[in-house]
């Protein structure tokens, strides 16, 4: 057997192979992306890209009812998306094992909020297991599939950022084939109208109170006892900052199965220590079910419910430690991420700048379009909620029709911002909706998505036609426009704002980080020229800097997309495609 | 032995993942338990990012905190000044001297302060590397991570031929020569 070091993204899609799972589909959303990107290289995998998370969920359920291992992995706010199918999921059952990872972000290093997922476990009936490293994720996807076929249920595998984005030690194994199960025609199991779900209900509930007794004695909690004077009550990578914080000073009851909880576990442990600790990121959840169990424990009045934590935080919280540690008297400047050299992106905030209209933003890469010195965003919730929620203002006041726009990037339009467009065509408003198409999803890491033209394999797939989609729902007014062209794209956006009937405009331009996509030679500022006017720096691009009251261009960062040149009032800006 | 905690910080591009990843496979291709932890995403587009690489018999945090590192490989002297904390009073830091200038200071909203070197070499033990100049002398300003690598290699007591067989094997292969070289410099100063 071969040692590997695998992310836990990497680790769950070696799993998710040996486990003999025959379907995958997802969506991407950062931490959980690499899961199926690294099970897209097994080919005896069948997996793809869904234009959303509840269109990937209901393509595995499918895929289960029809006799094969499926999964879909999805980032915790993606299990939003997806929740309407996961609850009914959990009524019908399964055929072929059904596992769905999802990714938590605490910290929120990339994602719009904080939402602990193990609630839908609870809220949904679907067991939820956790691991704490590489080595974990790939047994516990394994374990998941054998559990969900066990018990007729979904299972769903929670993680989160740092165990996704840690590499550890794995130790590969050989995929474990498993033929289709054969589908049996059964209304009762699969079609749930109100005849048929209630007694499924009931047999939900049959099947939680046996999963629970499972769990009593399953391998995938653990206890580990040391010292009788502090117990930890622990999951996940937090179990990782507690044994480094506390080694043998403490006991350990590790449960890889946070949902649903041990109860007769978790109080034997609780009795055999004088102070129980329960160390959990985000939400109080398995301190709650303790406390219900009569448990005096401590947890979040210790630690907080806010981001991540670590061994200090339980080295300080736990033992009252704290680490030395030197620092330099030097005022840092902050360092937020840019969007990159050459982004075309770019154009259209500064456009959206210029002209003083309001943004309502979405996710992608482009919401860093909200930060100086472009400060073009002034609203971002969730995916697709740019247009519909345009859509909204506009009927609040309709005089916003003439200086509002919504900006939203290919992939989170297939996503979920075409029914927005639905609703405003249907619902007439004059609403102005940019598609910044740069052909990729870019923030995630360059995935394929719907209007690509290649699938997730990077074969040729059928691309979406916006224009033509946004025609057929009743668009009259398009215009596609090139965003490095800043006259082009200010006058397409100035235009629409003032129709009296809905408009969409297409800023479309690949990102310029794609391996496809030619640069022109890089600018250079002929410092004889430059006046040190700045105007070239007000679209923030990190190529370009100031000093000795001159701007220059650094050579090595430059993209020659030359969207500078149209700002300067001195000619000053040479090469790329001129020379 | 001990877990010996590495953290690489640097700005979104400039190849600190790869460096994390080259010292990964050293470390495991050594038996050693090993973590690495990285950071994907909005992180990455020209922000600040940070690395961890742990490594020893067993391993648990994936993490290194405030006063905990053994190593810092620093790609760019202000984010040597930002992370700082992190390191072991008695730790080594090594940092490129090259200055990448953040948002706030490209916009002269900010300024990119004085005498950053200075400051580091006189808290704690402080190793600087011309790592650009040397990228470029092995025939690309690409390589800083490796050239990066090579300096830090010594602190790692691993051989360099492991070193020169994980580079071989992680990078490209028409990159491979230009990449041993850049190791050499660094490993050489």
């Amino acid at each position: 057997m071969s040692k590997k070091l695998l992310l836990g993204n990497e680790a769950v899609a070696r799993g998710v192979y040996e486990a003999g799972a025959a379907v995958v589909s997802s969506y991407p959303g950062t931490p959980s992306t690499e899961i199926t990107e690294a099970v897209s290289k097994y080919d005896e995998v069948y997996s793809e890209w869904a234009p959303n998370e509840k269109v990937a969920v209901e393509t595995s359920l499918g895929a289960s009812i029809g006799g094969a291992r499926a999964f879909s992995a999805m980032k915790h706010v993606g299990l939003n998306v997806a929740a309407d199918p996961l609850f009914t999921a959990s009524y019908t059952g399964i055929n072929g094992g059904f596992v769905i990872a999802v990714a938590d972000d605490p910290g929120m290093f990339s994602s719009q909020n904080e939402q602990d997922s193990r609630h839908y476990a609870e809220a949904s009936k679907v067991m939820m297991l956790e691991p704490s490293d590489s080595r974990e994720c790939k047994d516990f996807v394994k374990k998941a599939f054998d559990l969900s076929e066990k018990f007729d249920t979904p299972v769903l595998l929670r993680l989160t950022m740092r165990v996704s984005h840690s590499r550890g030690v794995v130790e590969l194994e050989d995929r474990k084939e498993v033929s289709l199960k054969e589908y049996k025609k059964d209304p009762s199991k699969y079609v749930m109208m109100p005849a048929y779900a209630i007694p499924k209900h009931k047999v939900v509930e049959t099947r939680q109170a046996a999963i629970k007794e499972f769990m009593e004695t399953s391998d995938l909690n653990r206890v580990e006892m040391n010292s009788d004077e502090i117990g930890v009550i622990t999951a996940g990578n937090c179990y990782n900052y507690a044994k480094e914080a506390l080694g043998d000073k403490a006991s350990y009851l590790k449960l890889g199965c946070v949902y649903p909880l041990p109860d007769k576990l978790i109080l034997d442990f609780a009795s055999k220590c004088k102070k129980i600790y329960v160390v959990e990121e985000l939400d109080p959840f398995i301190e709650n079910h303790c406390k219900q169990l009569g448990l005096k424990v401590y947890g979040k009045d210790k630690f907080t419910m806010l981001g991540e934590y670590s061994q200090a935080l339980v080295a300080k919280a736990v033992l009252g430690e704290e680490k030395e540690y030197k620092t330099v008297d030097v005022d840092i400047p902050g360092r937020p991420p840019v969007l990159c050299p050459g982004c075309p992106h770019r154009g259209v905030f500064y456009a959206l700048k210029n002209l003083k209209v309001t943004v309502c933003g979405d996710i992608g890469c482009y919401t860093l379009g909200a930060l100086p010195p472009l400060g073009a965003m002034d609203t971002t919730i969730c995916m697709g909620a740019s247009i519909s929620s345009l859509h909204g203002r506009i009927k609040a006041n309709p005089e916003y029709a003439k200086n509002s726009v919504a900006v939203i990037g290919d992939s989170t339009f297939c996503h979920s911002g075409i029914t927005g467009l639905v609703d405003i065509t249907y619902n007439n408003s004059p609403a102005t909706v940019i598609v910044l198409d740069n052909s990729t999803t870019g923030m995630t890491g360059h995935q394929e998505n719907p209007t690509t033209g290649k699938n997730i394999k990077g074969e040729p797939a059928t691309a979406i036609d916006i224009v033509a989609l946004a025609k057929a729902i009743g668009f009259k007014r398009i215009q596609v426009v090139d965003p490095y062209n800043l006259k082009e794209t200010q006058d397409a956006i100035k235009t629409e704002l003032q129709a009296d009937e809905p408009s969409l405009i297409i800023a479309r331009r690949p990102c310029a980080l794609l391996k496809f996509v030619k640069h022109d030679p890089p600018y250079k500022i002929e410092q004889d020229k430059c006046k040190g006017c700045t105007s070239c720096m007000k679209i923030g691009c990190p190529a370009i800097s100031f000093s000795d009251k001159k701007a220059h261009i650094d050579a090595t960062q430059c993209a020659g997309c030359g969207v500078c040149t149209e700002l300067c009032h001195f000619d000053a800006i040479k090469g790329g495609k001129t020379e | 032995m001990n877990t010996f905690s590495i953290m690489i910080v640097g700005v979104g591009g400039q190849g600190t993942l790869l460096a994390s990843r080259l010292i990964g496979n050293a470390v495991l291709s050594e038996g050693y338990d090993v973590k690495v932890s990285e950071v994907h995403g909005m992180s990455q587009r020209g922000g600040s990012v940070i690395t961890y690489v742990r490594y020893g018999d067993n391993v648990y945090s994936p993490i290194i905190n405030n006063g905990e590192a053994d190593l810092i490989i620093s790609f760019e002297q202000l984010e040597a000044a930002r992370y700082l904390k992190y390191l072991k009073t008695d730790g080594t830091l090594i940092v490129n001297t090259q200055k990448i200038n953040p948002m706030s200071v490209v916009i002269g909203s900010a300024a990119y302060p004085d005498g950053v070197m200075e400051k580091l070499e006189s808290s704690v033990n402080t190793i600087p590397v011309d790592a650009l100049k040397l990228a470029e002398e092995a025939g690309s300003p690409k390589a800083v991570n490796v050239v990066l690598i090579g300096v830090s290699a010594k602190k790692m007591n691993i051989d360099k031929e492991v070193w020169h067989k994980i580079i071989a094997e992680t990078v490209p292969p028409k990159f491979k020569d230009m990449n041993l070289k850049a190791f050499d410099l660094g490993y050489n100063i």
